[in-house]
């Protein structure tokens, strides 16, 4: 009895291994583990043996039925693993999916939002104003009054409005400076504020030049603000959009609304400095300008310029995704041409 | 402005390199745009002198010329006509790099056999050397050229093209230019006092001069000479002309422009027998005055110019351009010369309404100092005698209404530390500030100093203009770095902003590109929304001289600007093309700014379906585009209806107004074919107008959460009959009016076949659910009865078997 259990188990064990898909291991099954298998007929012929015999035979067929069960499982699973990873229903995977229409911001909003994000994540808080201006706001309040020669790098486009015969005094703003003279007679110090927005300039359009475009303005007044803080503010600036191994410099330069005045720079992220096509082979490139805000500005809103100081600094938008992206014609923004936008 | 930098050592030492010197003056705020060499290149090009000029034996159009260039004697083959026996010349010898007098490219000059006749090197012309154009003819040298020299070492300069910051006329000056150079290199600025004989009558004797307006012209200064003779200036004063981009013109002339850069003060040369009773009057014009400029054309000026007039009638636009009637000319024997301070905001707006910019009046409108005319018309009045030989009347006329005391600012150490960070002893500052020539004194107070301002800085008026000098002496680059360390502001949020970027955000999920598009606009744009071509809503806000006719007009609409940049990308055939804007429209409001106004608007259309292996993708419909709008709505807890609208640019039948609480917020619909037709727009297209200040007002701001169901739905469909007139949304809320429905989908919508005439057919699919216990069949067979009866009676609606 025990050499037949031997060797109807290696009969087995050979038949599992030349099984080659479900089908066959099915009859297999069965075959040796079946209601009727002859493995079956020897588990119920165990009670006309000796109980001696019994206890033997019993035991040897019941761990063989064990391992045969388990041997079954395992084949069953590594033949459905063949089955799942063969290809016979394989997909083309080349074929193309099914489109998605995506929307995007416009490249300006992008910047818009990234640096807005910037700032106020130092404490800055956003303000907006009109884009149609008094010309006290735009000018005088800003330290420019009428007839003065500064106003002459701000091409302007007035509206036809006549407040008194002859006098014009309404336009498009020519930068978002106004919104600091607006939040600043409507607030005290401290405050620490920055204004996205569209400024408009009477130009001829050219690749580099365009009548519309937008400017993100900053300004902090309160006691103790120093041209320090200004270079600490817009380094970090620097760092977070062009890299984080920019420098900045700071030279002087002249705008009526500040005193003393700053041309800011990076040094140019294509040459490390070095000078290349980027940067004109100055090594430096020219982003925003900035300064301490004019005491006759402070003044004119009621901030004493004894006690408070403040910084204020400017910077065109457009510039950034151009510095960034080498983007050789400023027009394109705004001819909204979607094999332009839909690159960003 | 070109500066010179032979010309600047006349006043101040050159120490350092012109590249550390352009460096530093960039920093410092006179921004060097650009450095040119003049003579860099002339490796071996010198002086020579033309001794013999022979026929070229096989050449009628050439010579040979025998130059002399001191150590040695040349000939060479030359082709230009001016050669001339004696005249200095810049000769090249062989292996100059010069510029190709035809391709304009530089080349290195090779030993040439001409006509058979060996050319040892070459007689150069002004574009071979690189100093202008001129290819006529040989550059002929003055006669004080040293034979035998380095061209190089007697026409070479360095030019500084120094962009002038408005504030800093006194800067458009060499001399201006120099005392920054000493202030940042460490050097002193030396001036020497013109000295000049002066005979005979006294000026007062002669000429007579009146201010009518002494806050237009605080100063007025003038010299007399007599028995000019008109000629060429000497060729070094020409040089540091056309160094400076001027243009010689002859030597009265040139004198007044030579002061103007070297000191930067703009002078005038009256012919003084020309000056009606020769008297001088400055007053403003007459409005509707006509005067007939130097360059030969006829102005009419008004009361808000400033003329020079003699006893009769204007002879000078003050300050930006002389006339014809009393201009010098060669036969002029006696020069009036004019040496004055103008009020730089009238001078502005004379020259702004002139549209005339001179040299003169570039500089008197950033306001330059009263104490410059008199040394001005000194310097010049030296230069007339000796380069005229004219004799100087005794004495200057010098009308000087607006006198004014040197300013004065109390200045202290703790003012540089609050505005730069940094800390300076007052010593310290006193040191700096003295480099740029304030003089500085102690107040008595501790750190504290009285500065008094050079006359000629007239943009320093106040502290932080202290300030600045302090930084620009010690650098911009030595202030430190810190981060803002005040106390933050209240929170205060802007909430129209973070309104508009999550509607940004929505349209972009909804697969819309935003587009920016102009703010001004034309007429004719606005037009073509409107079928009796007429613009919508309030006149537009018009500029006051527009640019183009395209960009005449403040946008009352953005659907111009959407419709415009959706037919610009009609030509690339993208399936579906979907835009939007959001932005500000301008309507006008009386004595008022015009009110902006922020809306959405965005653009749809399909121009072909879109092409996909497994079967096509539907076109863009009216209920794509209701849906966008749902979606937007949705997200803001807003809920609208949906009436049929009247939008004359959209499509009767095919468009709807957004209707919240009662308000109409925006439309949306089909675009009208005239508009498309108005547009070029080629394919089917729709529009979606918002108006986002009214929507931002109903935006449910605080949510609130609904526990979810913990029970089983139960769904049930229903196909019902009903007439076509009746609207969906009235049927679907009899159904949701009952506690126990959950959710209600319209899945099928026909008419036609087996449906009676003038009826339609739903396919409607409700879903029940309680939130307090599981609903059994009889319970939800009860109240979909309810639904029907209640539709029945309402719409009488009845259930298709």
């Amino acid at each position: 009895m025990l050499d037949k259990i031997e060797w109807l188990a290696s009969q087995a064990f050979d038949d599992l291994h030349k099984i080659a898909n479900l089908k066959e291991l099915e009859d297999w099954r069965v075959r040796y583990l079946g209601r009727k298998s002859d493995f079956s007929q020897i588990l119920r012929s165990l009670a006309t043996l000796s109980p001696d015999e019994r206890r033997v035979v019993g035991a040897k067929a019941n761990d063989l039925k064990i391992k045969l069960e388990e041997s079954l499982t395992q084949k069953k699973s590594s033949l459905e693993d063949m089955v799942f990873s063969s290809a016979i229903d394989a997909l083309d995977v080349t074929l193309p999916g099914k489109p998605v229409t995506l929307g995007r911001l416009h490249p300006v909003t992008q910047t818009l939002n990234e640096i807005c994000d910037i700032f106020i994540g130092m404490g800055f808080q956003v303000a907006e104003g009109p884009q149609v201006e008094w010309e006290y706001y735009n000018f005088e309040a800003l330290n420019m009054p009428a007839d003065h020669a500064a106003r002459d790098s701000f091409a302007t486009l007035w509206m036809d409005y006549e407040s008194e015969p002859g006098h014009k005094p309404m336009l498009l703003r020519t930068h978002t400076s106004p919104v600091q003279v607006r939040v600043m007679e409507r607030t005290r110090p401290p405050i620490r504020i920055i204004v996205p927005g569209r400024v408009y300039r009477y130009e001829a359009t050219d690749a580099t030049h365009e009548w519309m475009f937008n400017q993100i303005e900053g300004l902090a007044i309160d006691t103790n603000i120093t041209m320090a803080d200004l270079k600490g503010t817009l380094f970090e600036f620097a760092r977070c959009i062009f890299g984080k191994d920019r420098k900045v410099r700071f030279r002087c330069d002249y705008f009526p609304f500040v005193e003393p005045g700053v041309d800011v720079s990076i040094d140019c992220f294509m040459c490390a400095g070095a000078g290349c096509r980027l940067c004109g082979n100055t090594g430096w490139i020219e982003i925003m300008g900035a300064g301490m805000v004019h005491p006759n500005v402070l003044k004119r809103v009621g901030i004493d310029p004894d006690v408070y100081s403040g910084f204020a600094f400017g910077m065109g938008v457009e510039r950034i995704p151009i510095l960034r992206y080498g983007i050789d014609d400023i027009r394109l923004f705004f001819s909204n041409d979607l094999k332009f936008l839909q690159q960003f | 402005m070109k500066v010179s930098v032979k010309w600047l050592r006349d006043y101040v030492p050159i120490t350092e390199t012109t590249s550390e010197i352009a460096h530093k003056l960039t920093m410092a705020g006179l921004e060097v745009e650009d450095v040119e060499v003049i003579g860099g290149d002339w490796k071996n090009v010198f002086v020579g002198e033309i001794i013999a000029v022979n026929p070229h034996p096989n050449a009628d159009r050439l010579r040979l010329a025998t130059v002399n260039l001191g150590s040695k004697q040349v000939t060479v083959v030359c082709g230009a006509p001016n050669l001339i026996v004696g005249d200095k010349i810049a000769f090249a010898e062989v292996g100059a790099e010069l510029i190709d007098g035809h391709t304009g490219q530089k080349a290195q000059l090779k030993p040439a056999k001409i006509r058979g006749v060996i050319s040892e090197g070459m007689i150069c012309s002004e574009k071979e050397l690189g100093i202008s154009d001129n290819h006529e003819g040989i550059l002929v040298l003055p006669h004080d050229a040293l034979t035998g020299m380095l061209l190089a070492d007697y026409m070479g300069d360095t030019i500084f093209d120094i962009a002038v910051t408005s504030n800093r006329p006194d800067c458009m000056s060499v001399i201006g230019v120099a005392r920054e150079v000493a202030a940042q290199t460490n050097q002193h600025v030396s001036i020497q006092t013109p000295v000049y004989a002066e005979e005979g009558v006294a000026i007062q004797s002669l000429a007579s001069i009146a201010i009518k307006d002494p806050d237009l012209c605080p100063r007025y200064c003038a010299s007399l000479v007599t028995g000019v003779k008109i000629g060429p200036s000497p060729s070094w004063l020409q040089q540091r002309l056309l160094a400076s981009g001027m243009r010689p013109i002859n030597n009265v002339v040139d004198v007044t422009n030579y002061v103007m850069l070297e000191y930067g003060q703009p002078l005038h040369a009256f012919d003084f027998n020309k000056l009606q009773d020769h008297r001088i009057e400055v007053r403003r014009a007459q409005e509707g005055e006509l005067f007939k400029t130097l360059d030969d054309i006829d102005r009419k000026l008004t009361k808000d110019t400033l003329v020079i007039a003699d006893g009769k009638r204007a002879v000078a636009v003050a300050g930006i351009m002389g006339g014809q009637s009393t201009e010098v000319t060669d036969a002029t024997k006696d020069i009036l010369i004019e040496s004055a301070t103008f009020n730089a905001a009238i001078l502005h707006r004379g020259s702004v309404a002139l549209n005339l910019r001179t040299e003169a009046s570039l500089r008197f409108e950033k306001g330059l100092s009263r104490e410059l005319p008199l040394l001005a018309l000194k310097r010049a009045t030296e230069l007339m005698k000796e380069l005229t030989g004219c004799k100087v009347a005794k004495g200057i006329i010098d009308v000087y209404p607006g006198k004014e005391d040197p300013k004065q600012i109390v200045f202290s150490a703790w003012e540089v530390k609050r505005l730069l960070g940094i800390d300076l002893s007052v010593e310290e500052i006193i040191t700096i500030l003295t480099k740029l020539d304030f003089e500085c004194e102690s107040t008595g107070e501790a750190e504290e100093i009285r500065v008094t301002v050079p006359w000629w800085r007239t943009d320093v008026t106040c502290k932080a203009d202290l300030v600045e000098e302090t930084a620009r002496v010690i650098g911009y680059d030595s202030i430190p770095t810190t981060m803002l360390s005040s106390s933050l502001p209240e929170p205060q949020t802007l909430p129209m902003r973070s309104f508009r970027q999550k509607v940004q955000d929505v349209m972009v999920h909804c697969g819309f590109q935003e587009i920016i598009t102009y703010s001004l606009t034309s007429i004719e744009m606005l037009q073509k929304l409107s079928p009796k071509n007429e613009y919508e809503g309030s006149q537009p806000v018009r500029a006051a001289h527009p640019m183009s006719r395209e960009l005449e007009y403040l946008r009352t609409s953005l659907r111009p600007g959407a419709l415009t940049t959706l037919v610009r990308n009609q030509r690339y055939k993208e399936a579906a093309i979907q835009l939007f804007e959001i932005g500000s429209i301008f309507l006008h409001r009386e004595k008022d700014l015009p009110k902006e106004k922020e809306m959405l608007c965005a653009v749809l259309s399909s121009v072909q379906p879109k092409l996909f292996w497994q079967g096509t993708v539907e076109l863009v419909d009216f209920y794509t585009v209701k849906g966008v709008v749902e979606t937007l709505l949705s997200q803001f807890g807003i809920e609208a209806a949906f009436n049929p609208g009247d939008d004359e640019s959209l499509l009767a039948g095919k468009n709807a107004v957004v209707v919240v609480d009662g308000d109409p917020v925006g439309v949306f619909g089909e675009i009208h074919p005239r508009v498309a037709r108005a547009f070029d727009i080629n394919d089917t297209a729709f529009l979606i107008e918002l108006d986002l200040e009214k929507l931002f007002s109903y935006v449910v701001d605080i949510k609130s959460y609904k526990p979810i169901s913990r029970y089983p739905s139960m769904i049930r469909d229903i196909a019902i009959l009903v007439d076509v007139a009746v609207p969906y949304e009235r049927i679907r809320k009899v159904i949701t009016a009952s506690s126990l429905v959950n959710q209600v989908v319209l899945f099928d919508l026909y008419s036609g076949e087996q449906v009676p005439q003038g009826k339609k057919s739903l396919a409607i699919r409700i879903i029940y659910q309680s939130s307090e216990h599981t609903l059994t069949d009889i319970e939800v067979d009860d109240v979909q009865k309810e639904i029907l009866d209640a539709l029945s009676h309402e719409f009488n609606v009845t259930l298709r078997s």
